[in-house]
């Protein structure tokens, strides 16, 4: 994960959820620590795809959580949802 | 609340159409007395159809989008009974599994309202829907290729 990323995921999150800053950290879950719904994510994920120019793939994310494919951690800590950003960045650039 | 799609366009992602206030309605005899005006909660409906519309046309209506979230509403001017509305909406962003969409209501070239909308987009959870809706594509003028999966 990029300390770059991270810096502008954190800067969304606090903007968007109206969420101190120096609350959200690279191990915060997303859901259960921020107390972020799913609605609001919505404006998070729209922001992260302005702002990195990808389309985070939240269906697919959603449908593997739901299928008992992954857990929620691997997709929703802050550390893990940068890295997946990081990936996505570095897929459409090359 | 939609009389007719005046313009749908595939490239732009926008789509255009046409309605009328009813010159009656229950509604105005509480909104309000002696002052009937169209609900601003009526205009964010009909921003929200036209949106939808967009949106269900776009992706050849596999799915269902629902309306999830208004922001930025702005209600510049009075609506009154009989005014003819141009109701315009254009996908602001596709996203996976949501869509944002900037919509606005004129009448005669005056702004009217406009508001950014959220849209939860979904499998349609009933064959009926899908039907109405598809009907109701048709009655007010969709064009047929969109019609089609």
């Amino acid at each position: 994960m990029s300390t770059e990323t991270f810096t502008k995921v954190a800067a969304i999150i606090a903007e968007t959820s109206e969420i101190p800053i120096d609350d959200v950290k690279p191990d915060s879950h997303a859901i259960d620590d921020l107390g972020i719904d799913s609605l609001d994510f919505l404006d998070i994920v729209y922001a992260i795809d302005k702002e990195f120019g990808i389309k985070v793939p939240l269906e697919a994310w959603t449908q593997e959580v739901n299928d008992g494919k992954a857990t929620t951690e691997e997709y929703f800590v802050l550390e893990n949802l940068c890295a997946h950003i990081d990936k996505l960045r570095a897929a459409k650039s090359a | 609340m939609i009389d007719a799609v005046s313009a749908f366009d595939e490239e732009g992602k926008t789509l255009t159409a046409d309605c009328v206030v009813p010159d009656e309605s229950p509604v105005f005899e509480g909104h309000f007395p002696g002052h009937p005006l169209m609900p601003g909660v009526l205009l964010v409906e009909t921003m929200a159809q036209a949106s939808g519309y967009l949106i269900l046309g776009l992706k050849r209506f596999v799915n269902m989008p629902f309306l999830a979230g208004v922001k930025n509403a702005k209600f510049r001017n009075f609506v009154e009974p009989g005014a003819p509305l141009t109701v315009t909406a254009s996908l602001d962003h596709d996203g996976s599994g949501f869509a944002m969409t900037k919509a606005s209501v004129s009448s005669a070239g005056a702004s009217l309202c406009q508001a950014t909308l959220v849209f939860k987009i979904m499998p349609f959870p009933a064959r009926e829907l899908e039907q109405h809706l598809r009907a109701s594509a048709v009655r007010i003028g969709m064009p047929d290729r969109v019609l089609s999966r």
